[in-house]
């Protein structure tokens, strides 16, 4: 916020006034009921009653690049430096259904994130970490039912039940059409994979998310607050119906949903976004689906503070803004965290900067206090003026997505794409005429930059290794046809895929030949030109 | 990008993601366009930026510039440079200064012309 703009407003562009009082926030009694008790509906004030007097928040730092084993040698890192779960980062090829020796995959391999091809490069991924006590975190979407099944054949190998591993897959397709763009097929079977997921996961992997509702992206894209959360919210209506339709029970399947913002430097309106994102799942729950038991109402969530605010200049700021995100969003009352790397404007961070990132986490829940008490910024005239106006303003915005038909004709018309264009837009802009202040890029800029980083350099020749082991794999293993032929005939009748793709997995089938036999069935799909 | 391109009177034709570089020197050599910009955010922009002067050299297309914007380290900006980029924008550099910068590319362009 700009200190000499005139009439200063939020992030979404919510009027800031000079001063709240307690007339703001109207009768004492009106304001209890509406942010009510922590673990109680809305949910408001926490998830949980106890929230981090209990239990912490999970430390996920999102790690991945290389092959398995380089991925597995930074998760044995990272938990030795007291993070407290995994979260893996695949590279694009893994991401888009490509075998790392395919010609497409060829600059990518190993780049972004991990490259997976087959269930053993995921029991590798994690030898020596016991998956029936760590909590892992999957950031995948259009091949995520086949990230799934080599889960839990890797988990099978070490011997770990079904019923107790616990994490989450990202698994949430719409935002990929809206901003994170890693679709392969089209929406409507892509919706389908989702629901099998879903549906597979409710029944026989019960303390797993099978899917994370993520507003994420489409922010860190350039949306504002209340486009963040109308989007998560019309996308987790639409997922939602999709269940209800096969004939599942909401009360049953929405207890495991899993939701994912952004917190960025913004504070007092994404605290009040955290709480305003509770208040509104609940009543969804309750309204539209009928949910009668608490836990399906109950809106728990990642936040991945913001990559976005980060900038080239002058790294050593992005510590700063890092710390007020994760401030931020240990205030709106997170489950799991991820700090960006002050680096991760420039490249994938060292180890020095992830560890730097988790030692932020740990400063901030051991030694500001900050933990020691439930929702400190219930009563806050501001804070609580923000979670009503923001509430307000993201219903009118899930009402214009349920006039286009919901949250798939909206996306398939590109009407959320073009929103997010246009305020990525505006903010550009913004910074370009510095009426909003970016320090280092257009404010107390230095001329010359004196900080030179040591940056991550990827290993080039990861590429080759992955590509003979990928080699290996597939001259040792027996002739994997019939299970392909058996995923087809699932894919084309409609038959829940998950069965067949585990089958396959186990038999040594790769991520390319999985995902080729969903293209034959599908189709893919190519983006329209939007603008 | 496009947006701030077209605002500056330029015409934009926007190939939308995972473009290949020969779909884009193929596009660009139909259009016959003034300046070609690809933006890479994976980290990959180094072999991407080699396969992209390799398809433009086949395409008859040297006289083209090429630029390129996304998440750039530094050290990778003078690599770019020296394989034969005309222009890099790493993430943060100010989109109006893009826009300078690729307007006059393509005037410098017009100009030899």
């Amino acid at each position: 916020m700009s200190e000499t703009a005139q009439d200063p407003t939020t992030a979404s562009g919510i009027p800031i006034a000079r001063l709240y009082t307690a007339a703001d926030l109207g009768d004492p009694a009106a304001l209890d009921e509406r942010i009510g008790a922590p673990g109680q509906p809305p949910f408001t004030r926490g998830p949980y009653m106890e929230m981090y007097r209990q239990r912490l928040w999970t430390m996920r730092q999102y790690a991945g690049y290389g092959s398995a084993e380089d991925t597995n040698q930074r998760f044995h890192y990272l938990l030795e430096q007291g993070q407290t779960a995994l979260s893996v980062a695949f590279d694009l090829p893994t991401q888009l259904g490509l075998d790392s020796s395919a010609p497409a995959a060829k600059a990518e391999v190993g780049r972004v994130g991990v490259a997976i091809d087959t269930a053993d490069d995921m029991a590798e991924l994690f030898e020596g970490l016991p998956l029936s006590d760590l909590s892992v975190n999957f950031t995948i979407n259009a091949t995520a039912p086949i990230i799934l099944a080599f889960y839990l054949v890797a988990a099978e190998r070490q011997g770990a039940d079904r019923s107790r591993l616990a994490g989450t897959l990202q698994n949430d397709i719409l935002k990929e059409f809206v901003a994170r763009k890693t679709f392969i097929f089209p929406p409507e079977p892509s919706m389908r994979l989702v629901g099998d997921v879903v549906e597979f996961c409710t029944r026989e992997v019960p303390r797993f998310n099978p899917i994370s509702i993520t507003g994420y992206h489409a922010r860190e894209a350039g949306c504002d607050t209340v486009q963040e959360l109308a989007f998560t919210m019309s996308d987790a209506i639409a997922y939602a119906e999709l269940l209800v339709d096969r004939g599942l029970s909401f009360d049953a399947f929405a207890p495991r949903f899993s939701f994912h913002f952004a917190t960025t430097l913004e504070l007092f309106e994404e605290v009040a976004k955290l709480r305003t994102a509770r208040r509104l799942w609940a009543g969804i729950a309750r309204d539209r689906f009928g949910a009668t038991s608490p836990e399906a109402m109950r809106l728990r969530f990642f936040s991945g503070c913001s990559g976005a605010t980060l900038t080239n200049q002058q790294p050593l700021n992005n510590v700063v803004r890092s710390t007020i995100q994760c401030l931020g969003a240990v205030l709106g009352g997170a489950q799991s965290i991820h700090v960006m790397g002050y680096d991760e404007a420039m490249a994938i961070p060292t180890d020095e900067a992830v560890t730097l990132a988790l030692r932020t986490q740990q400063i901030i829940a051991h030694e500001t206090g900050v933990a020691d008490t439930v929702d400190p910024l219930a009563g806050s005239y501001f804070v609580e003026t923000l979670t009503d106006e923001l509430e307000a303003r993201a219903t009118e915005l899930i009402g214009v997505i349920d006039g286009l038909g919901g949250a798939v004709p909206a996306i398939e018309a590109g009407v959320p794409q073009r929103w997010i264009a246009e305020s990525a837009y505006r903010s550009e802009m913004a910074v370009a005429n510095v009426t909003a202040v970016k320090v280092g890029l257009n404010a107390y800029v230095e001329e010359a930059e004196t900080t030179e980083l040591r940056l991550f350099e990827l290993d080039e020749m990861g590429r080759d290794r992955q590509l003979a082991r990928l080699d290996r794999h597939l001259a040792g293993r027996d002739d994997v046809s019939d299970a392909l032929a058996a995923l087809s005939r699932a894919a084309v009748s409609g038959q829940n895929v998950m069965e067949p793709l585990i089958e396959a997995a186990r038999r040594g089938a790769t991520l390319g030949e999985l995902s080729d036999v969903f293209r034959k069935a599908f189709g893919t799909h190519r983006e329209p030109s939007l603008w | 990008m496009s947006f701030a391109l077209r605002d500056a009177g330029c015409e934009v034709i926007y190939l939308g993601l995972r473009s290949t570089p020969a779909e884009m020197m193929t596009v660009a050599m139909d259009e016959d366009v003034d300046v070609v910009g690809a933006s890479i955010l994976s980290g990959a922009h180094l072999p991407i930026a080699g396969d992209l002067i390799a398809e433009r050299s086949r395409h008859r297309l040297e006289h083209v510039p090429l630029v390129v914007g996304g998440i750039v380290p530094p050290r990778d900006v003078e690599r770019l440079l020296k394989i034969g980029v005309d222009d890099v924008f790493p993430a943060g550099t100010a989109i109006v200064d893009v826009v300078k910068r690729i307007t006059a590319l393509a005037d410098s362009r017009q100009e030899r012309l």
